[in-house]
């Protein structure tokens, strides 16, 4: 039933019964027949919890998707909103709260389900409209890490990117610290923590804060982890911007968008030619083109912020010019999303004249000139030649360690650090001959499918000595990553 | 449902509280009495919590929450103090020890919610959130007078305040964080809050981001101009445009926003965003007029879809190609006024121009685009864009071959020209392109793809058999 979840190293089944159970909890706890109202973000990821079936044998009756208006008729006893805690879905909340008929009999009690968690702003919000004391159960549902597939982890939170580049704010590492502590509970301690980046190092903090603060958590479970490793998005911004060329990386990308094959293919020749360095330092004529035909914004964007990368900045002349032809062609007011991608180091002025990108590539051998992409060798089949640098640091961690790296290293954003965890006597892991280590991947900002098939391609490969378990903030592509920092343009519908 | 509410008005309306005011001064004795009055009655409380399996108590309002909470806080402000390690309360009974039960580890809440009550304060984020948001007041679009006292005014003297802040911002709980923001923005003068959060970043993001939440767009700016993050400013206020729907407000609004603290090429593209809007309320007035008068052909023949009004400057450029074409530079809906105003690019302008008269077939008008005159009076064909560009939008127009022709002459790149005459059916550039490349063979092959009879199979025939051609081939 779950052996997908079961089918890796790391049996993740144990974490989507803990989750369950907790649900079964609060479900029983609203006793009495049920409708849930959901919102329709959280139908995907419960949906990798639990069945119809498990909702069903705790008296749900009946399920219905959030929406302004009248609640629909349903003869329950109670009525509960699983929501994520935002203030456009309070309203609705207030909206369908406010219409219940209260004439009506047997009254229907309300109850609100916070995933992943409660917030003041929100329950405020409610109370400002009054509504706060209709509801007699408000608690939170800490969905933090769900298991997607045997060696996949996601929060599926589309915020935490911007979150924490642009605005600084850190709740999002906040839950990951808190999956990764629930991970713990169920699988152990990890014995090494490897860290790149601020945010990574904001979780390692954490991490170590909690166990200090939970002496009852420390566990007499067998450690499956070896080690954590936790890395920033910011240290490999280029991975994203790449149009993926695995198979599902590519469904991924493709799907709902109309290219014809030949644009596509011209896209790529310009993504190849910006990641082996050529002609980074000047306008680009495909780009000038596309926008010329207006062509999808997101697409500009990509290809200028790719070109940014792997620049280390654009020269101020090309970066204006640029910025010039995107607001006179799709309006002045993209100017905020600019600077978001601006303030997110994806789309800037070079400082310093240095450009550092091609050591880095030459470095960490990021482009490998002869892929095999039917027998691949190497993880860099996964951009038809070009090796995912987040993926590359995982690889050189594990064989033969970061301290050959130390120049490269110190080029990439964010601090580079090792933490260690003491274990219980006892349970120091023994490792069998031949048995490989396992470790954990913490992807803080988003991880791509195409990242995912290189670390997967790695646990296969034999000597290869590692396997890994992937867990990330959100699944990304580059479209929904870079909409995930495009101001909202549209005014609010109220 | 009923219940829950009469235990908030209840709570709300009850005297237990005192009412704050503003002074920062410490009042240590009226604290300790406070606090042996309240740990007294956590007592009480705590003996009947004995089976209480510690799952996070849901937020009704109960007292209970609030007084456990003021325990805590009560015990560390009594030491100056608030680092969670209070002794005073870790050494409390033996049998308080027991709490938490050991929870199963089949239940995750348990294991991270189950808190030892009487342990000082864990950590701040489960005191706060033990004890329920509603005792926070925050002063949200109501009235003061509205609201009793929250539990947080305990932290009276400046340097409390600073420390529960640090607490918060070190438990990393957003949540949290907020909440006591909530409070120093109620409780602390502006200057004292600004001062202290331009040192304390973390604190600072997460009020600007609660801020821009909740709208609250006047404190926002003052707080960026005290921080001199004039451009922040300057951005946060564009921002607002896009909430104003009636075009002349916006245009006000924009207006505005010119002296703002821009970058300088930030500076002239608001500035273009006036311009361009205030350009467009003129030209959309006057051709709505035109529209119903009836009297133009162009506007009855090619009614128009949409409003001018907020499109992007080139997209303005398209339409003033269109229905504009031969006005005047001095009018302000002409294409040439446009370019001028806003030094539009000529590759930009002669591409927008051609899409537009080929969508209106004017093919004199997109030949003239494309002709200039040297100084001798001599006319040249010369395309900014590249003429395979030029063909590829007139093609899309539905130019006829004749038309079509004449620019897939002019392609440079000889394999591009030969693919675009073939596909494009222009045979006669197809035959002049293999005569000038000397190709028999490719000439010969090509008259297959003619129509028998046709001049242009005579014109293949009659250069095939042209002795002084020297063929390669």
């Amino acid at each position: 039933m779950a052996a997908h979840l079961s089918s890796g190293r790391v049996n993740l089944t144990a974490l989507r019964e803990a989750g369950r159970r907790e649900l079964r909890e609060f479900l029983d706890k609203c006793a009495g027949s049920k409708a849930i109202v959901w919102d329709e973000y959280l139908t995907g990821p419960f949906g990798l919890i639990a069945q119809y079936s498990l909702l069903k044998e705790h008296e749900v009756e009946k399920m219905f998707t959030l929406k302004p208006g009248r609640l629909p008729p349903a003869d329950v006893k109670n009525i509960i909103f699983f929501v994520r805690p935002k203030l456009e879905l309070m309203d609705i909340i207030t909206d369908n709260v406010l219409r219940e008929d209260r004439g009506r009999s047997p009254q229907r009690d309300f109850h609100i389900l916070f995933v992943p968690r409660r917030s003041l702003l929100c329950e405020q919000w409610l109370k400002e409209q009054g509504v706060l004391g209709s509801f007699i159960h408000r608690e939170q549902y800490s969905l933090d890490l769900i298991p997607f597939d045997g060696d996949l982890l996601s929060m599926e939170s589309d915020s935490a990117f911007k979150e924490c580049y642009l605005e600084s704010d850190q709740t999002s590492l906040y839950h990951a610290a808190k999956g990764l502590m629930t991970l713990q509970a169920l699988y152990g301690t990890i014995p090494q923590i490897f860290g790149k980046g601020d945010c990574a190092r904001h979780v390692a903090n954490m991490m170590i804060r909690m166990k200090r603060e939970f002496p009852g958590s420390q566990n007499s479970i067998f450690p499956v982890f070896d080690t954590l490793l936790l890395l920033d998005r910011n240290v490999d911004l280029l991975t994203p911007l790449a149009t993926q060329l695995t198979y599902e990386g590519l469904i991924d990308e493709i799907y709902g968008i109309q290219n014809t094959s030949e644009d596509f293919f011209d896209n790529l020749t310009v993504e190849q030619e910006f990641m082996s360095g050529i002609d980074t330092d000047k306008v680009n004529n495909y780009i000038e083109d596309c926008i010329a035909q207006k062509h999808p914004l997101i697409k500009i964007l990509r290809l200028v912020c790719l070109q940014s990368v792997c620049n280390s900045g654009l020269k101020q002349k090309v970066l204006d010019h640029y910025k010039r032809e995107i607001l006179q062609t799709y309006g002045y007011e993209h100017i905020l999303t600019l600077n978001n991608l601006e303030k997110a180091g994806l789309l800037k002025p070079q400082t310093g004249g240095r450009n550092n990108y091609p050591t880095i590539r030459k470095t960490l051998r990021l482009w490998m000139d002869d892929v095999n992409e039917q027998s691949p060798n190497d993880i860099s089949y996964v951009y038809s030649g070009y090796a995912p640098l987040s993926v590359r640091l995982a690889q050189l961690l594990a064989r033969p360690g970061w301290r050959s790296i130390e120049e490269v290293l110190k080029m990439l954003p964010g601090p580079h650090f090792e933490e260690r965890q003491q274990l219980p006597t006892g349970l120091q892991k023994k490792r069998q001959q031949g048995e490989n280590r396992v470790t954990l991947v913490f992807f803080l900002g988003g991880v791509t499918y195409a990242e995912i098939a290189a670390l997967r391609f790695l646990s296969q490969m034999e000597d290869g000595g590692t396997e890994y378990i992937i867990a990330t903030t959100k699944l990304i592509n580059g479209t929904t990553w870079i909409k995930s920092l495009m101001e909202k343009l549209e005014p609010a519908p109220f | 449902m009923s219940r829950v509410r009469a235990d908030e008005e209840e709570y709300w309306h009850s005297s237990k509280f005192r009412a704050f005011t503003f002074d920062d001064e410490d009042d240590e004795l009226s604290q300790l009495k406070e606090s042996k009055r309240a740990v007294n009655s956590l007592r009480d409380i705590v003996d009947d919590d004995d089976d209480d399996d510690l799952e996070r108590v849901s937020w009704s309002g109960e007292p209970v929450g609030s007084i456990s909470w003021s325990i805590k806080e009560t015990a560390s402000g009594s030491t100056g103090s608030l680092d969670g390690r209070d002794s005073s309360l870790q050494k409390g009974p033996s049998s308080y020890a027991a709490l938490p039960k050991q929870a199963s580890s089949y239940s995750l809440s348990s294991l991270f919610k189950g808190r030892n009550k009487l342990s000082s304060f864990q950590s701040l984020s489960d005191a706060l959130t033990d004890t329920g948001i509603k005792n926070y007041a925050p002063e949200l679009r109501r009235p003061k007078a509205e609201y009793k006292i929250c539990s947080l005014e305990r932290f009276r003297s400046l340097q409390d305040k600073l420390l529960l802040l640090d607490e918060a911002v070190a438990g990393h709980d957003g949540n949290v964080i907020t909440a006591v923001l909530i409070f120093l923005k109620r409780t602390l003068r502006r200057e004292i809050l600004f001062r202290e959060l331009e040192v304390r970043q973390v604190a600072l993001c997460h009020l600007i981001h609660f801020l821009r939440e909740m709208g609250e767009q006047k404190f926002l700016l003052d707080l960026l101009r005290f921080l001199d993050r004039t451009e922040e400013v300057a951005l946060s206020q564009y921002r607002e445009h896009l909430n104003i729907q009636d075009v002349e407000k916006r245009r006000e609004f924009l207006k505005g926003c010119i002296g703002l603290p821009f970058s300088a090429e930030d500076t002239s593209h608001i500035q273009d965003h006036y311009t361009l809007l205030e350009r467009q309320i003129i030209i959309e007035a006057n051709d709505r007029h035109l529209e119903m008068a009836g009297q133009s052909e162009l506007f009855r023949k090619y009614p128009r879809k949409a409003s001018i009004l907020n499109m992007p400057l080139v997209t303005t450029l398209f339409y003033s190609c269109f229905y504009h074409y031969t006005e005047a530079e001095g009018m302000f809906s002409s294409p040439t006024n446009l370019k001028k105003t806003f030094k539009i690019p000529d590759k930009q302008y002669v591409l927008t121009a051609l899409a537009a008269r080929a969508k209106l077939r004017a093919w004199g008008d997109v030949d003239a685009l494309l002709t200039t005159k040297n100084w001798l009076g001599y006319t040249k064909k010369k395309a900014p864009i590249g003429f395979h560009r030029v063909v590829e939008i007139l093609q899309r127009n539905n130019a006829p071959v004749q038309v079509l022709q004449e620019y897939v002459r002019l392609v440079e790149d000889v394999e591009t020209r030969l693919n675009l005459a073939s596909k494009y059916k222009c045979h006669d550039v197809v035959i002049e392109t293999y005569r000038d490349l000397k190709d028999r063979v490719q000439l010969t092959a090509y008259k297959c793809k003619v129509e028998r009879g046709s001049a242009e199979e005579e014109k293949i025939q009659s250069i095939l058999s042209n002795m002084q051609i020297r063929w390669k081939n």
